[in-house]
């Protein structure tokens, strides 16, 4: 390898050159990963690879997928976001409990994601401008938003939502399931945001050297309050899908999808210490989740063992992707 | 006699790059042999293989006649080689005891710690290092200095009998320094064979009996200290002559206008009250002593620390500065002392941390980046300020000090910034790349950006500054400039007017 680079020249030396450097994006074992369990699970199940599992998989993906989009936010900057579960919950039942009350579906959705925003928001203050530490602030909050949300409820969920309201969850925009084309839309807006803005490149520099990004002049902290702002409305607008498809504001939702969340993030190539990862990263890392979980369960191994497997998979999978040290 | 340590043929590369070739160091005990080359040279590289960080694609390393074969630091402790790098490997918040012993911790007859028993140990090395250090005070309280005796103390206790040092005297004071080097010769006369990395001749021609000059990974020269000069050594460093390292002075300063007037600053509100002025095309040097408030009246300037009380005004305009932001926004920039920990994103390319703070201007009506401009620009300040880099891709990690510090550079030259305060520029890097920053730096100065220049590097605010402003104990003891700007005098106030 290290002949071929140091006399460049030959098609065949730059496409190695190419191949290294493509093999440096920490993409590259996230998407081996993920192509080589999809297969896998290809051959173990004739009914893996049908148009309508794909679908149904790419659905039950989306929740989690959209969620890891505003971790994989955080985690780049450094910090983590334990509160996504409960946000989520609290949106939603808002949102449920809202229209219950006769409040047009609209402007029901629109205060359920500004609270899942101003959640976010909170965690911002706390982690950006208090300078307390992200997994201990979003840990509190975790506890706050799950209890408020079995205040607003009383513990029960709230059903008896409008019939239109089904539309986010049940329903499909040119061919396409909603829950699907709202991932699709968040990921592409995430892409965008992280590879071509400005604010991008400062998430990043953020995670690489927080001291170096605010001496050289960046507002650090109004970024890290933009980067949980935003993981809030993420978590709001996984509140929408979930209520949208079950119908009903469950204030007990999502126990646990912060874990899931952040496996997706990690899955995907991003270091858990900041300022290195891919959005599509994540998503790779999310549908990998999905597809063991759609596998194994196609597969009838029992739920008790999926969970072990799940684990040995991301041990698995982050001890191949690890930075090796020398 | 055979040497005491003795590296055979050490050839090396790393994916693109060819770091050493056909290198071989011989070092006996109870000598000091100075490896001298510029940053990027291999002597890094070369000392990792001998610690077993790296290991050689080809060659021999050689211990008392034995060949070894390192797979780990682990290995080279074993053999008796120490190492005591530039970034300290202690634990900040262990006292000194804890550090030296930190995982072969002493144990007792039912095999708890043995804190009595360690502190008699290491109290033995700091007697045998003639140094006196509280035993049971966190090391991030203690001096600079105190730290690496601390960690040659360590490597002592590890039954080192090679060591190597890379650039132990970047961060000490010249008293500190003279007393790492009775250190060093009170362990020369105890057989302890050392490798010592030091940008600075003279200290070379104080503690060393051989040296070892490298260039682009390959040995060009070894000789006995005696029969060699410091210039003659330079030019087989940089394989040309260096006559002089400073551009020629000339005074680009307009001392009728005044761009940066700090009228009052206060850092904490009990502390004392600085007042400087800066003039156009000025540079201005902070001298003093390691500690003595340079740093911190730079950073309480810009915005990175709040002081407890400023007023300041940019050309004529009295300004807040809250942030590093703000001081951006007033054309005021900081390259901070440290480049890895301050300065640096270090997983970045050298395009996407000279465009950090350059984002906005690549951005049209919709607030996306154009990235061809960004490669373009950032390439043009690359070429500006002389980075030697394969391109604007290449990962900053992997550039020499020198280069990293241009990168640096770059940065703020995107910005028309009216002030620039370099923290130490030239710390760690090799005369040539030092050479090129003191052009850059007068370049600037001749577009009319003031400077100040933090250094503790007497020649270099002798041969740069048009003004001194001297530190001591946090407040400024003196201004100085023309025939009074000598070394003298500025050593006469850095410590506080003892040394008449």
């Amino acid at each position: 390898m290290s002949q071929l680079a140091s006399t460049p020249g030959t098609a065949y030396q730059s496409l190695s050159l190419r191949l290294a450097r493509w093999r440096r994006t920490p993409i590259f074992y996230p998407l081996i990963g993920f192509i080589v369990v999809f297969i896998a699970m290809a051959v173990i199940n004739d009914n893996f690879l049908t148009s309508s599992n794909m679908v149904n998989l790419a659905r039950q993906a989306s929740i989690i997928a959209i969620i890891a989009a505003g971790m994989s936010l955080a985690i780049l900057t450094g910090g983590i976001d334990l509160s996504v579960g409960p946000v989520m919950a609290l949106s939603g039942t808002v949102m449920a409990g809202l229209m219950v009350a006769g409040v047009p579906p609209v402007l029901a959705i629109v205060i359920g994601l500004l609270v899942g925003a101003a959640f976010g928001a909170a965690n911002g203050v706390f982690v950006a401008f208090a300078g307390m530490p992200p997994i201990i602030v979003t840990l509190a909050t975790m506890g706050i938003a799950r209890g408020l949300g079995l205040i607003y409820t009383g513990g029960y969920p709230i059903s008896g939502l409008p019939q239109e309201f089904a539309f986010f969850g049940r329903g499909s925009l040119a061919g396409i399931e909603m829950p699907i084309l709202i991932m699709i839309g968040v990921y592409a807006i995430g892409y965008v945001l992280l590879s071509h803005t400005a604010t991008g490149r400062y998430l990043y520099a953020i995670g690489g050297n927080e001291e170096a990004t605010r001496l050289s002049g960046i507002r650090v902290s109004r970024y890290k309050l933009l980067v949980y702002t935003l993981s809030g409305t993420t978590a709001a607008i996984a509140g929408l899908i979930l209520t949208s498809r079950l119908m009903s504001g469950q204030p007990n939702a999502g126990v646990g999808f912060e874990l899931d969340a952040i496996a997706a993030v990690v899955l995907g190539g991003a270091a858990i210490t900041g300022g290195r990862g891919m959005i599509l990263g994540t998503l790779v890392g999310a549908l990998l989740l999905g597809v063991l979980n759609n596998g194994l369960n196609l597969m009838g191994v029992s739920p008790y063992l999926q969970n072990v497997i799940k684990g040995c998979i991301i041990l698995l999978a982050i001890y191949i992707s690890r930075k090796r040290t020398p | 006699m055979t040497p005491l340590l003795s590296l055979r043929h050490i050839s090396k590369s790393f994916p693109g790059v060819r770091a050493l070739h056909d290198v071989s160091l011989d070092v006996h005990a109870g000598e000091v042999h100075a490896l001298l080359g510029e940053n990027g040279a291999g002597k890094s590289t070369l000392m990792k293989i001998l610690c077993g960080i790296y290991r050689q694609d080809e060659g021999k390393i050689v211990i008392d006649g034995k060949a070894c074969d390192f797979h780990g630091y682990q290995d080279a402790l074993e053999a008796g080689v120490g190492i005591i790098f530039q970034e300290f490997s202690l634990i900040p918040d262990l006292d000194a005891v804890d550090n030296i012993f930190l995982g072969r911790e002493l144990r007792n007859g039912v095999g708890l710690r043995d804190r009595r028993r360690m502190e008699r140990e290491a109290a033995k090395l700091f007697t045998r290092l003639k140094v006196s250090i509280p035993l049971d005070c966190p090391i991030a309280e203690l001096s600079v200095a105190d730290q690496q005796f601390i960690e040659i103390a360590k490597a002592l206790s590890l039954n080192a009998r090679i060591l190597v040092l890379d650039e132990p005297t970047a961060t000490l004071t010249p008293s500190e320094a003279d007393h790492l080097f009775t250190i060093m010769r009170e362990l020369r006369d105890q057989g302890v064979g050392m490798v010592f990395i030091s940008h600075h001749m003279e200290e070379i021609f104080t503690i060393c009996d051989r040296v070892t000059v490298m260039r682009d990974g390959e040995k060009i020269d070894d000789c006995d200290i005696e029969s060699t000069t410091a210039d003659d050594l330079i030019e087989k460093m940089v394989g040309r002559r260096v006559e002089n390292i400073f551009p020629e002075h000339r005074c680009d300063a307009d001392w009728k206008d005044v761009v940066l007037d700090i009228e009052a600053l206060r850092l904490d509100t009990n502390s004392p009250e600085h007042s400087l002025k800066l003039h156009r095309g000025e540079i201005l040097g902070f001298a003093g002593l390691v500690g003595s408030g340079r740093t911190e009246l730079a950073m309480g300037l810009i915005g990175a620390t709040r002081p407890a009380y400023a007023r300041v005004r940019v050309e004529g305009k009295p300004v807040r500065l809250r942030h590093p932001a703000t001081a951006l926004e007033q054309g005021i920039g900081l390259l901070p002392e440290s480049r890895k920990t301050q300065g640096l994103i270090l997983p970045f390319s050298c395009r996407d941390n000279i465009s950090l703070n350059n984002m906005t201007q690549f951005r049209g009506a919709l607030p996306l980046i154009k990235r061809r401009q960004e490669s373009h620009t950032a390439g043009k300040l690359m070429q500006a300020v002389r980075v030697k880099a394969p391109s604007p891709e290449t990962p900053v990690s992997d550039l020499s000090g020198g280069n990293q510090q241009k990168v640096v550079i770059a940065r703020w030259l995107g910005h028309q910034c009216k002030v620039l305060i370099f923290d130490e520029p030239t710390r760690g890097i090799d005369v040539g790349a030092k050479s090129e920053i003191y052009t850059l730096m007068k370049e600037l100065t001749a577009q009319g950006v003031s400077i100040i220049m933090i250094s503790s590097e007497l020649p270099e605010v002798l041969g740069l500054c048009d003004r001194a402003a001297v530190f001591y104990h946090g407040r400024i003891a003196a201004e100085l400039q023309g025939k009074d700007l000598n070394s003298q005098s500025i050593m006469h106030h850095a410590t506080g007017g003892l040394s008449s």
